[in-house]
């Protein structure tokens, strides 16, 4: 006996509610939303934006959800592109009350859950980080209560590339989460600082600071990476180079540049 | 006062938009934007695909199939496309020229061979991606194996050395690196339709996701 095939419902748009507009580095904000009905979702995917002018002329964009899924309040964060038609709306107009209207989750693919297990890691390039966060959230609330052997058991390691220190998204979060957890390492390099304090990394992800910080291929990590399309190209293909299996090298694109 | 009557009339508080030229507007499916930049879709690594060892396959239900090299591939019969692309992230982009050569072509030349075509069809990749379309939609001049684009080899982000082409569908319907047809008399899913993408991706209709429409 064959079972009627379900018929797949389509991913409603709903109205959120904007709870709050915060500042996360100069050019980008995170708003954080009342989304009635909200159906949960993965650490790794994003929502569909709809905005509607007054004569009805609608666009739409696609940002990460940057939330773990165990928390309440449906975060994004958005980098404001001067030239941009939808981000600079979002970081500088929207404001506590406001309704955005919105759809998700969508994506099933570029999607993590420490069911999956490790080691995990993750390479960002500035607003790439956002679902790679979303993924670090829900690792730590996940993992909140649990023994040293089953954080052993999911490791992570962060390689996030930004301009400047300054640039740096969720950098505080970022050093809270590695204090408390011994499992998790965040190593941050610096494409653009002229600072002289920062004594970290200063140039591109290259081969030999993946071969430095990536878990080497035996280890099968689960591997991300996020960021514009230049940055992404190169992990990626100096990754299996190295001898990661491509399967496990999940991508995603923000941007056509950057 | 900050009000929630957005949510009521569905208009965006402030918001103004830009909006696209007078002479383009009727080209934009529903929620997309223009960009003159050629973006990048995809899942993973991008391939290395050399070749001397490429090849495109044309297989029936039954098992048979046709099997042509990239030197036989490169010598069929021609065709320049100029058409707007529309990717599912939003993005499109108008007047995009390509060359490449028509499915209809390598039908024709796989019934010689005894290949017979299917009503679905599932497009794999090198790296392993799949997507699935219906048959109508690959044949009758819409759809190409394409090597070239803005009058260069198709670099190996963009889907190189070769792509499939369906214009009028969401553009993740235009396999990159694509290495077979599969003929099939039933739909199948591939990749990015069991990761929650549409089974057929029509721009116009809005169809992005598994369940639109
Ligand atoms: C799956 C997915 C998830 C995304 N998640 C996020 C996210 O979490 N946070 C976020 O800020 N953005 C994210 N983006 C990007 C976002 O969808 C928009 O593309 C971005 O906000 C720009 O929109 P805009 O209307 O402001 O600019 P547009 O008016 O669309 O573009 C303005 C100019 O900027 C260029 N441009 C567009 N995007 C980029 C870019 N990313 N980098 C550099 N130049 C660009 C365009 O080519 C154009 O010249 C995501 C995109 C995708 C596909």
């Amino acid at each position: 006996m064959t079972a009627a095939p379900a018929v797949p419902r389509p991913i409603a748009w709903r109205f959120a509610t904007v709870l709050e507009n915060r500042a996360e580095t100069r050019r980008t904000r995170t708003l954080i939303l009342d989304v009635p009905g909200w159906p949960g979702h993965q650490a790794g995917q994003h929502v569909d934006v709809r905005l509607t002018a007054e004569d009805g002329y609608r666009t739409e964009r696609s940002y990460s959800i940057a939330s773990a899924p165990e928390s309440a309040g449906l975060a994004l964060t958005i980098e404001r592109l001067d030239d941009g038609e939808v981000s600079p709306y979002l970081v500088d107009e929207l404001r506590m009350g406001d309704t955005l209207e919105l759809r998700g989750p969508i994506g099933g693919y570029f999607v993590w859950s420490v069911r999956d297990g490790g080691p995990l890691f993750l390479a960002a390039g500035g607003s790439g980080i956002v679902p790679l966060m979303a993924m670090l959230r829900h690792r730590a609330a996940a993992l909140a209560g649990a023994s040293a052997a089953e954080r052993r058991a999911v490791p992570a390691r962060l390689l996030y590339s930004s301009r400047t220190w300054d640039e740096i998204i969720y950098r505080d979060e970022l050093a809270a989460l590695v204090a408390e957890d011994p499992t998790l390492e965040v190593h941050h390099t610096l494409t653009r600082e002229v600072g002289s304090t920062w004594s970290g990394l200063r140039r591109r992800i290259d081969r030999s600071m993946l071969d430095e910080i990536a878990w080497s291929p035996r280890e099968r990590p689960h591997v991300y990476v996020c960021g514009p399309t230049p940055m992404v190209e190169a992990v990626a293909s100096t990754l299996v180079a190295a001898g990661h299996d491509a399967a496990r090298v999940k991508t995603e694109r923000f941007g056509p540049s950057g | 006062m900050t009000s929630t009557d957005g949510g009521a009339s569905g208009v965006s508080r402030g918001f103004k938009g830009r909006r696209p030229a007078a002479g383009t507007a009727h080209r934009l499916p529903p929620g997309q934007y223009e960009t003159r930049d050629f973006p990048v879709l995809s899942a993973g690594p991008t391939p290395e695909v050399r070749l001397e060892r490429w090849s495109l396959r044309l297989s029936d239900p039954s098992g048979r199939s046709a099997r042509w090299s990239w030197e036989e591939m490169r010598a069929m019969p021609r065709e320049q496309i100029t058409k707007d692309i529309h990717c599912v992230t939003k993005w499109s982009r108008f007047d995009t020229r390509w060359e490449g050569v028509a499915i209809d072509t390598l039908v024709a030349r796989a019934a010689e061979q005894g290949v017979h075509t299917a009503p679905y069809v599932l497009a794999t990749s090198y790296g392993g991606y799949t997507t699935n379309l219906p048959l109508a939609d690959l044949v009758d001049g819409k759809a190409w194996i394409a090597d070239t684009v803005d009058g260069r080899p198709l670099a190996p982000e963009h889907g190189g050395p070769a792509r499939l082409l369906v214009p009028h569908l969401y553009f993740w319907k235009s396999a990159k690196w694509i290495t077979e047809l599969r003929f099939m008399d039933r739909d199948e899913a591939g990749f990015w339709e069991v990761n929650g993408y549409h089974m057929r991706g029509d721009p116009w209709r809005e169809q992005r996701y598994t369940g639109d429409e």
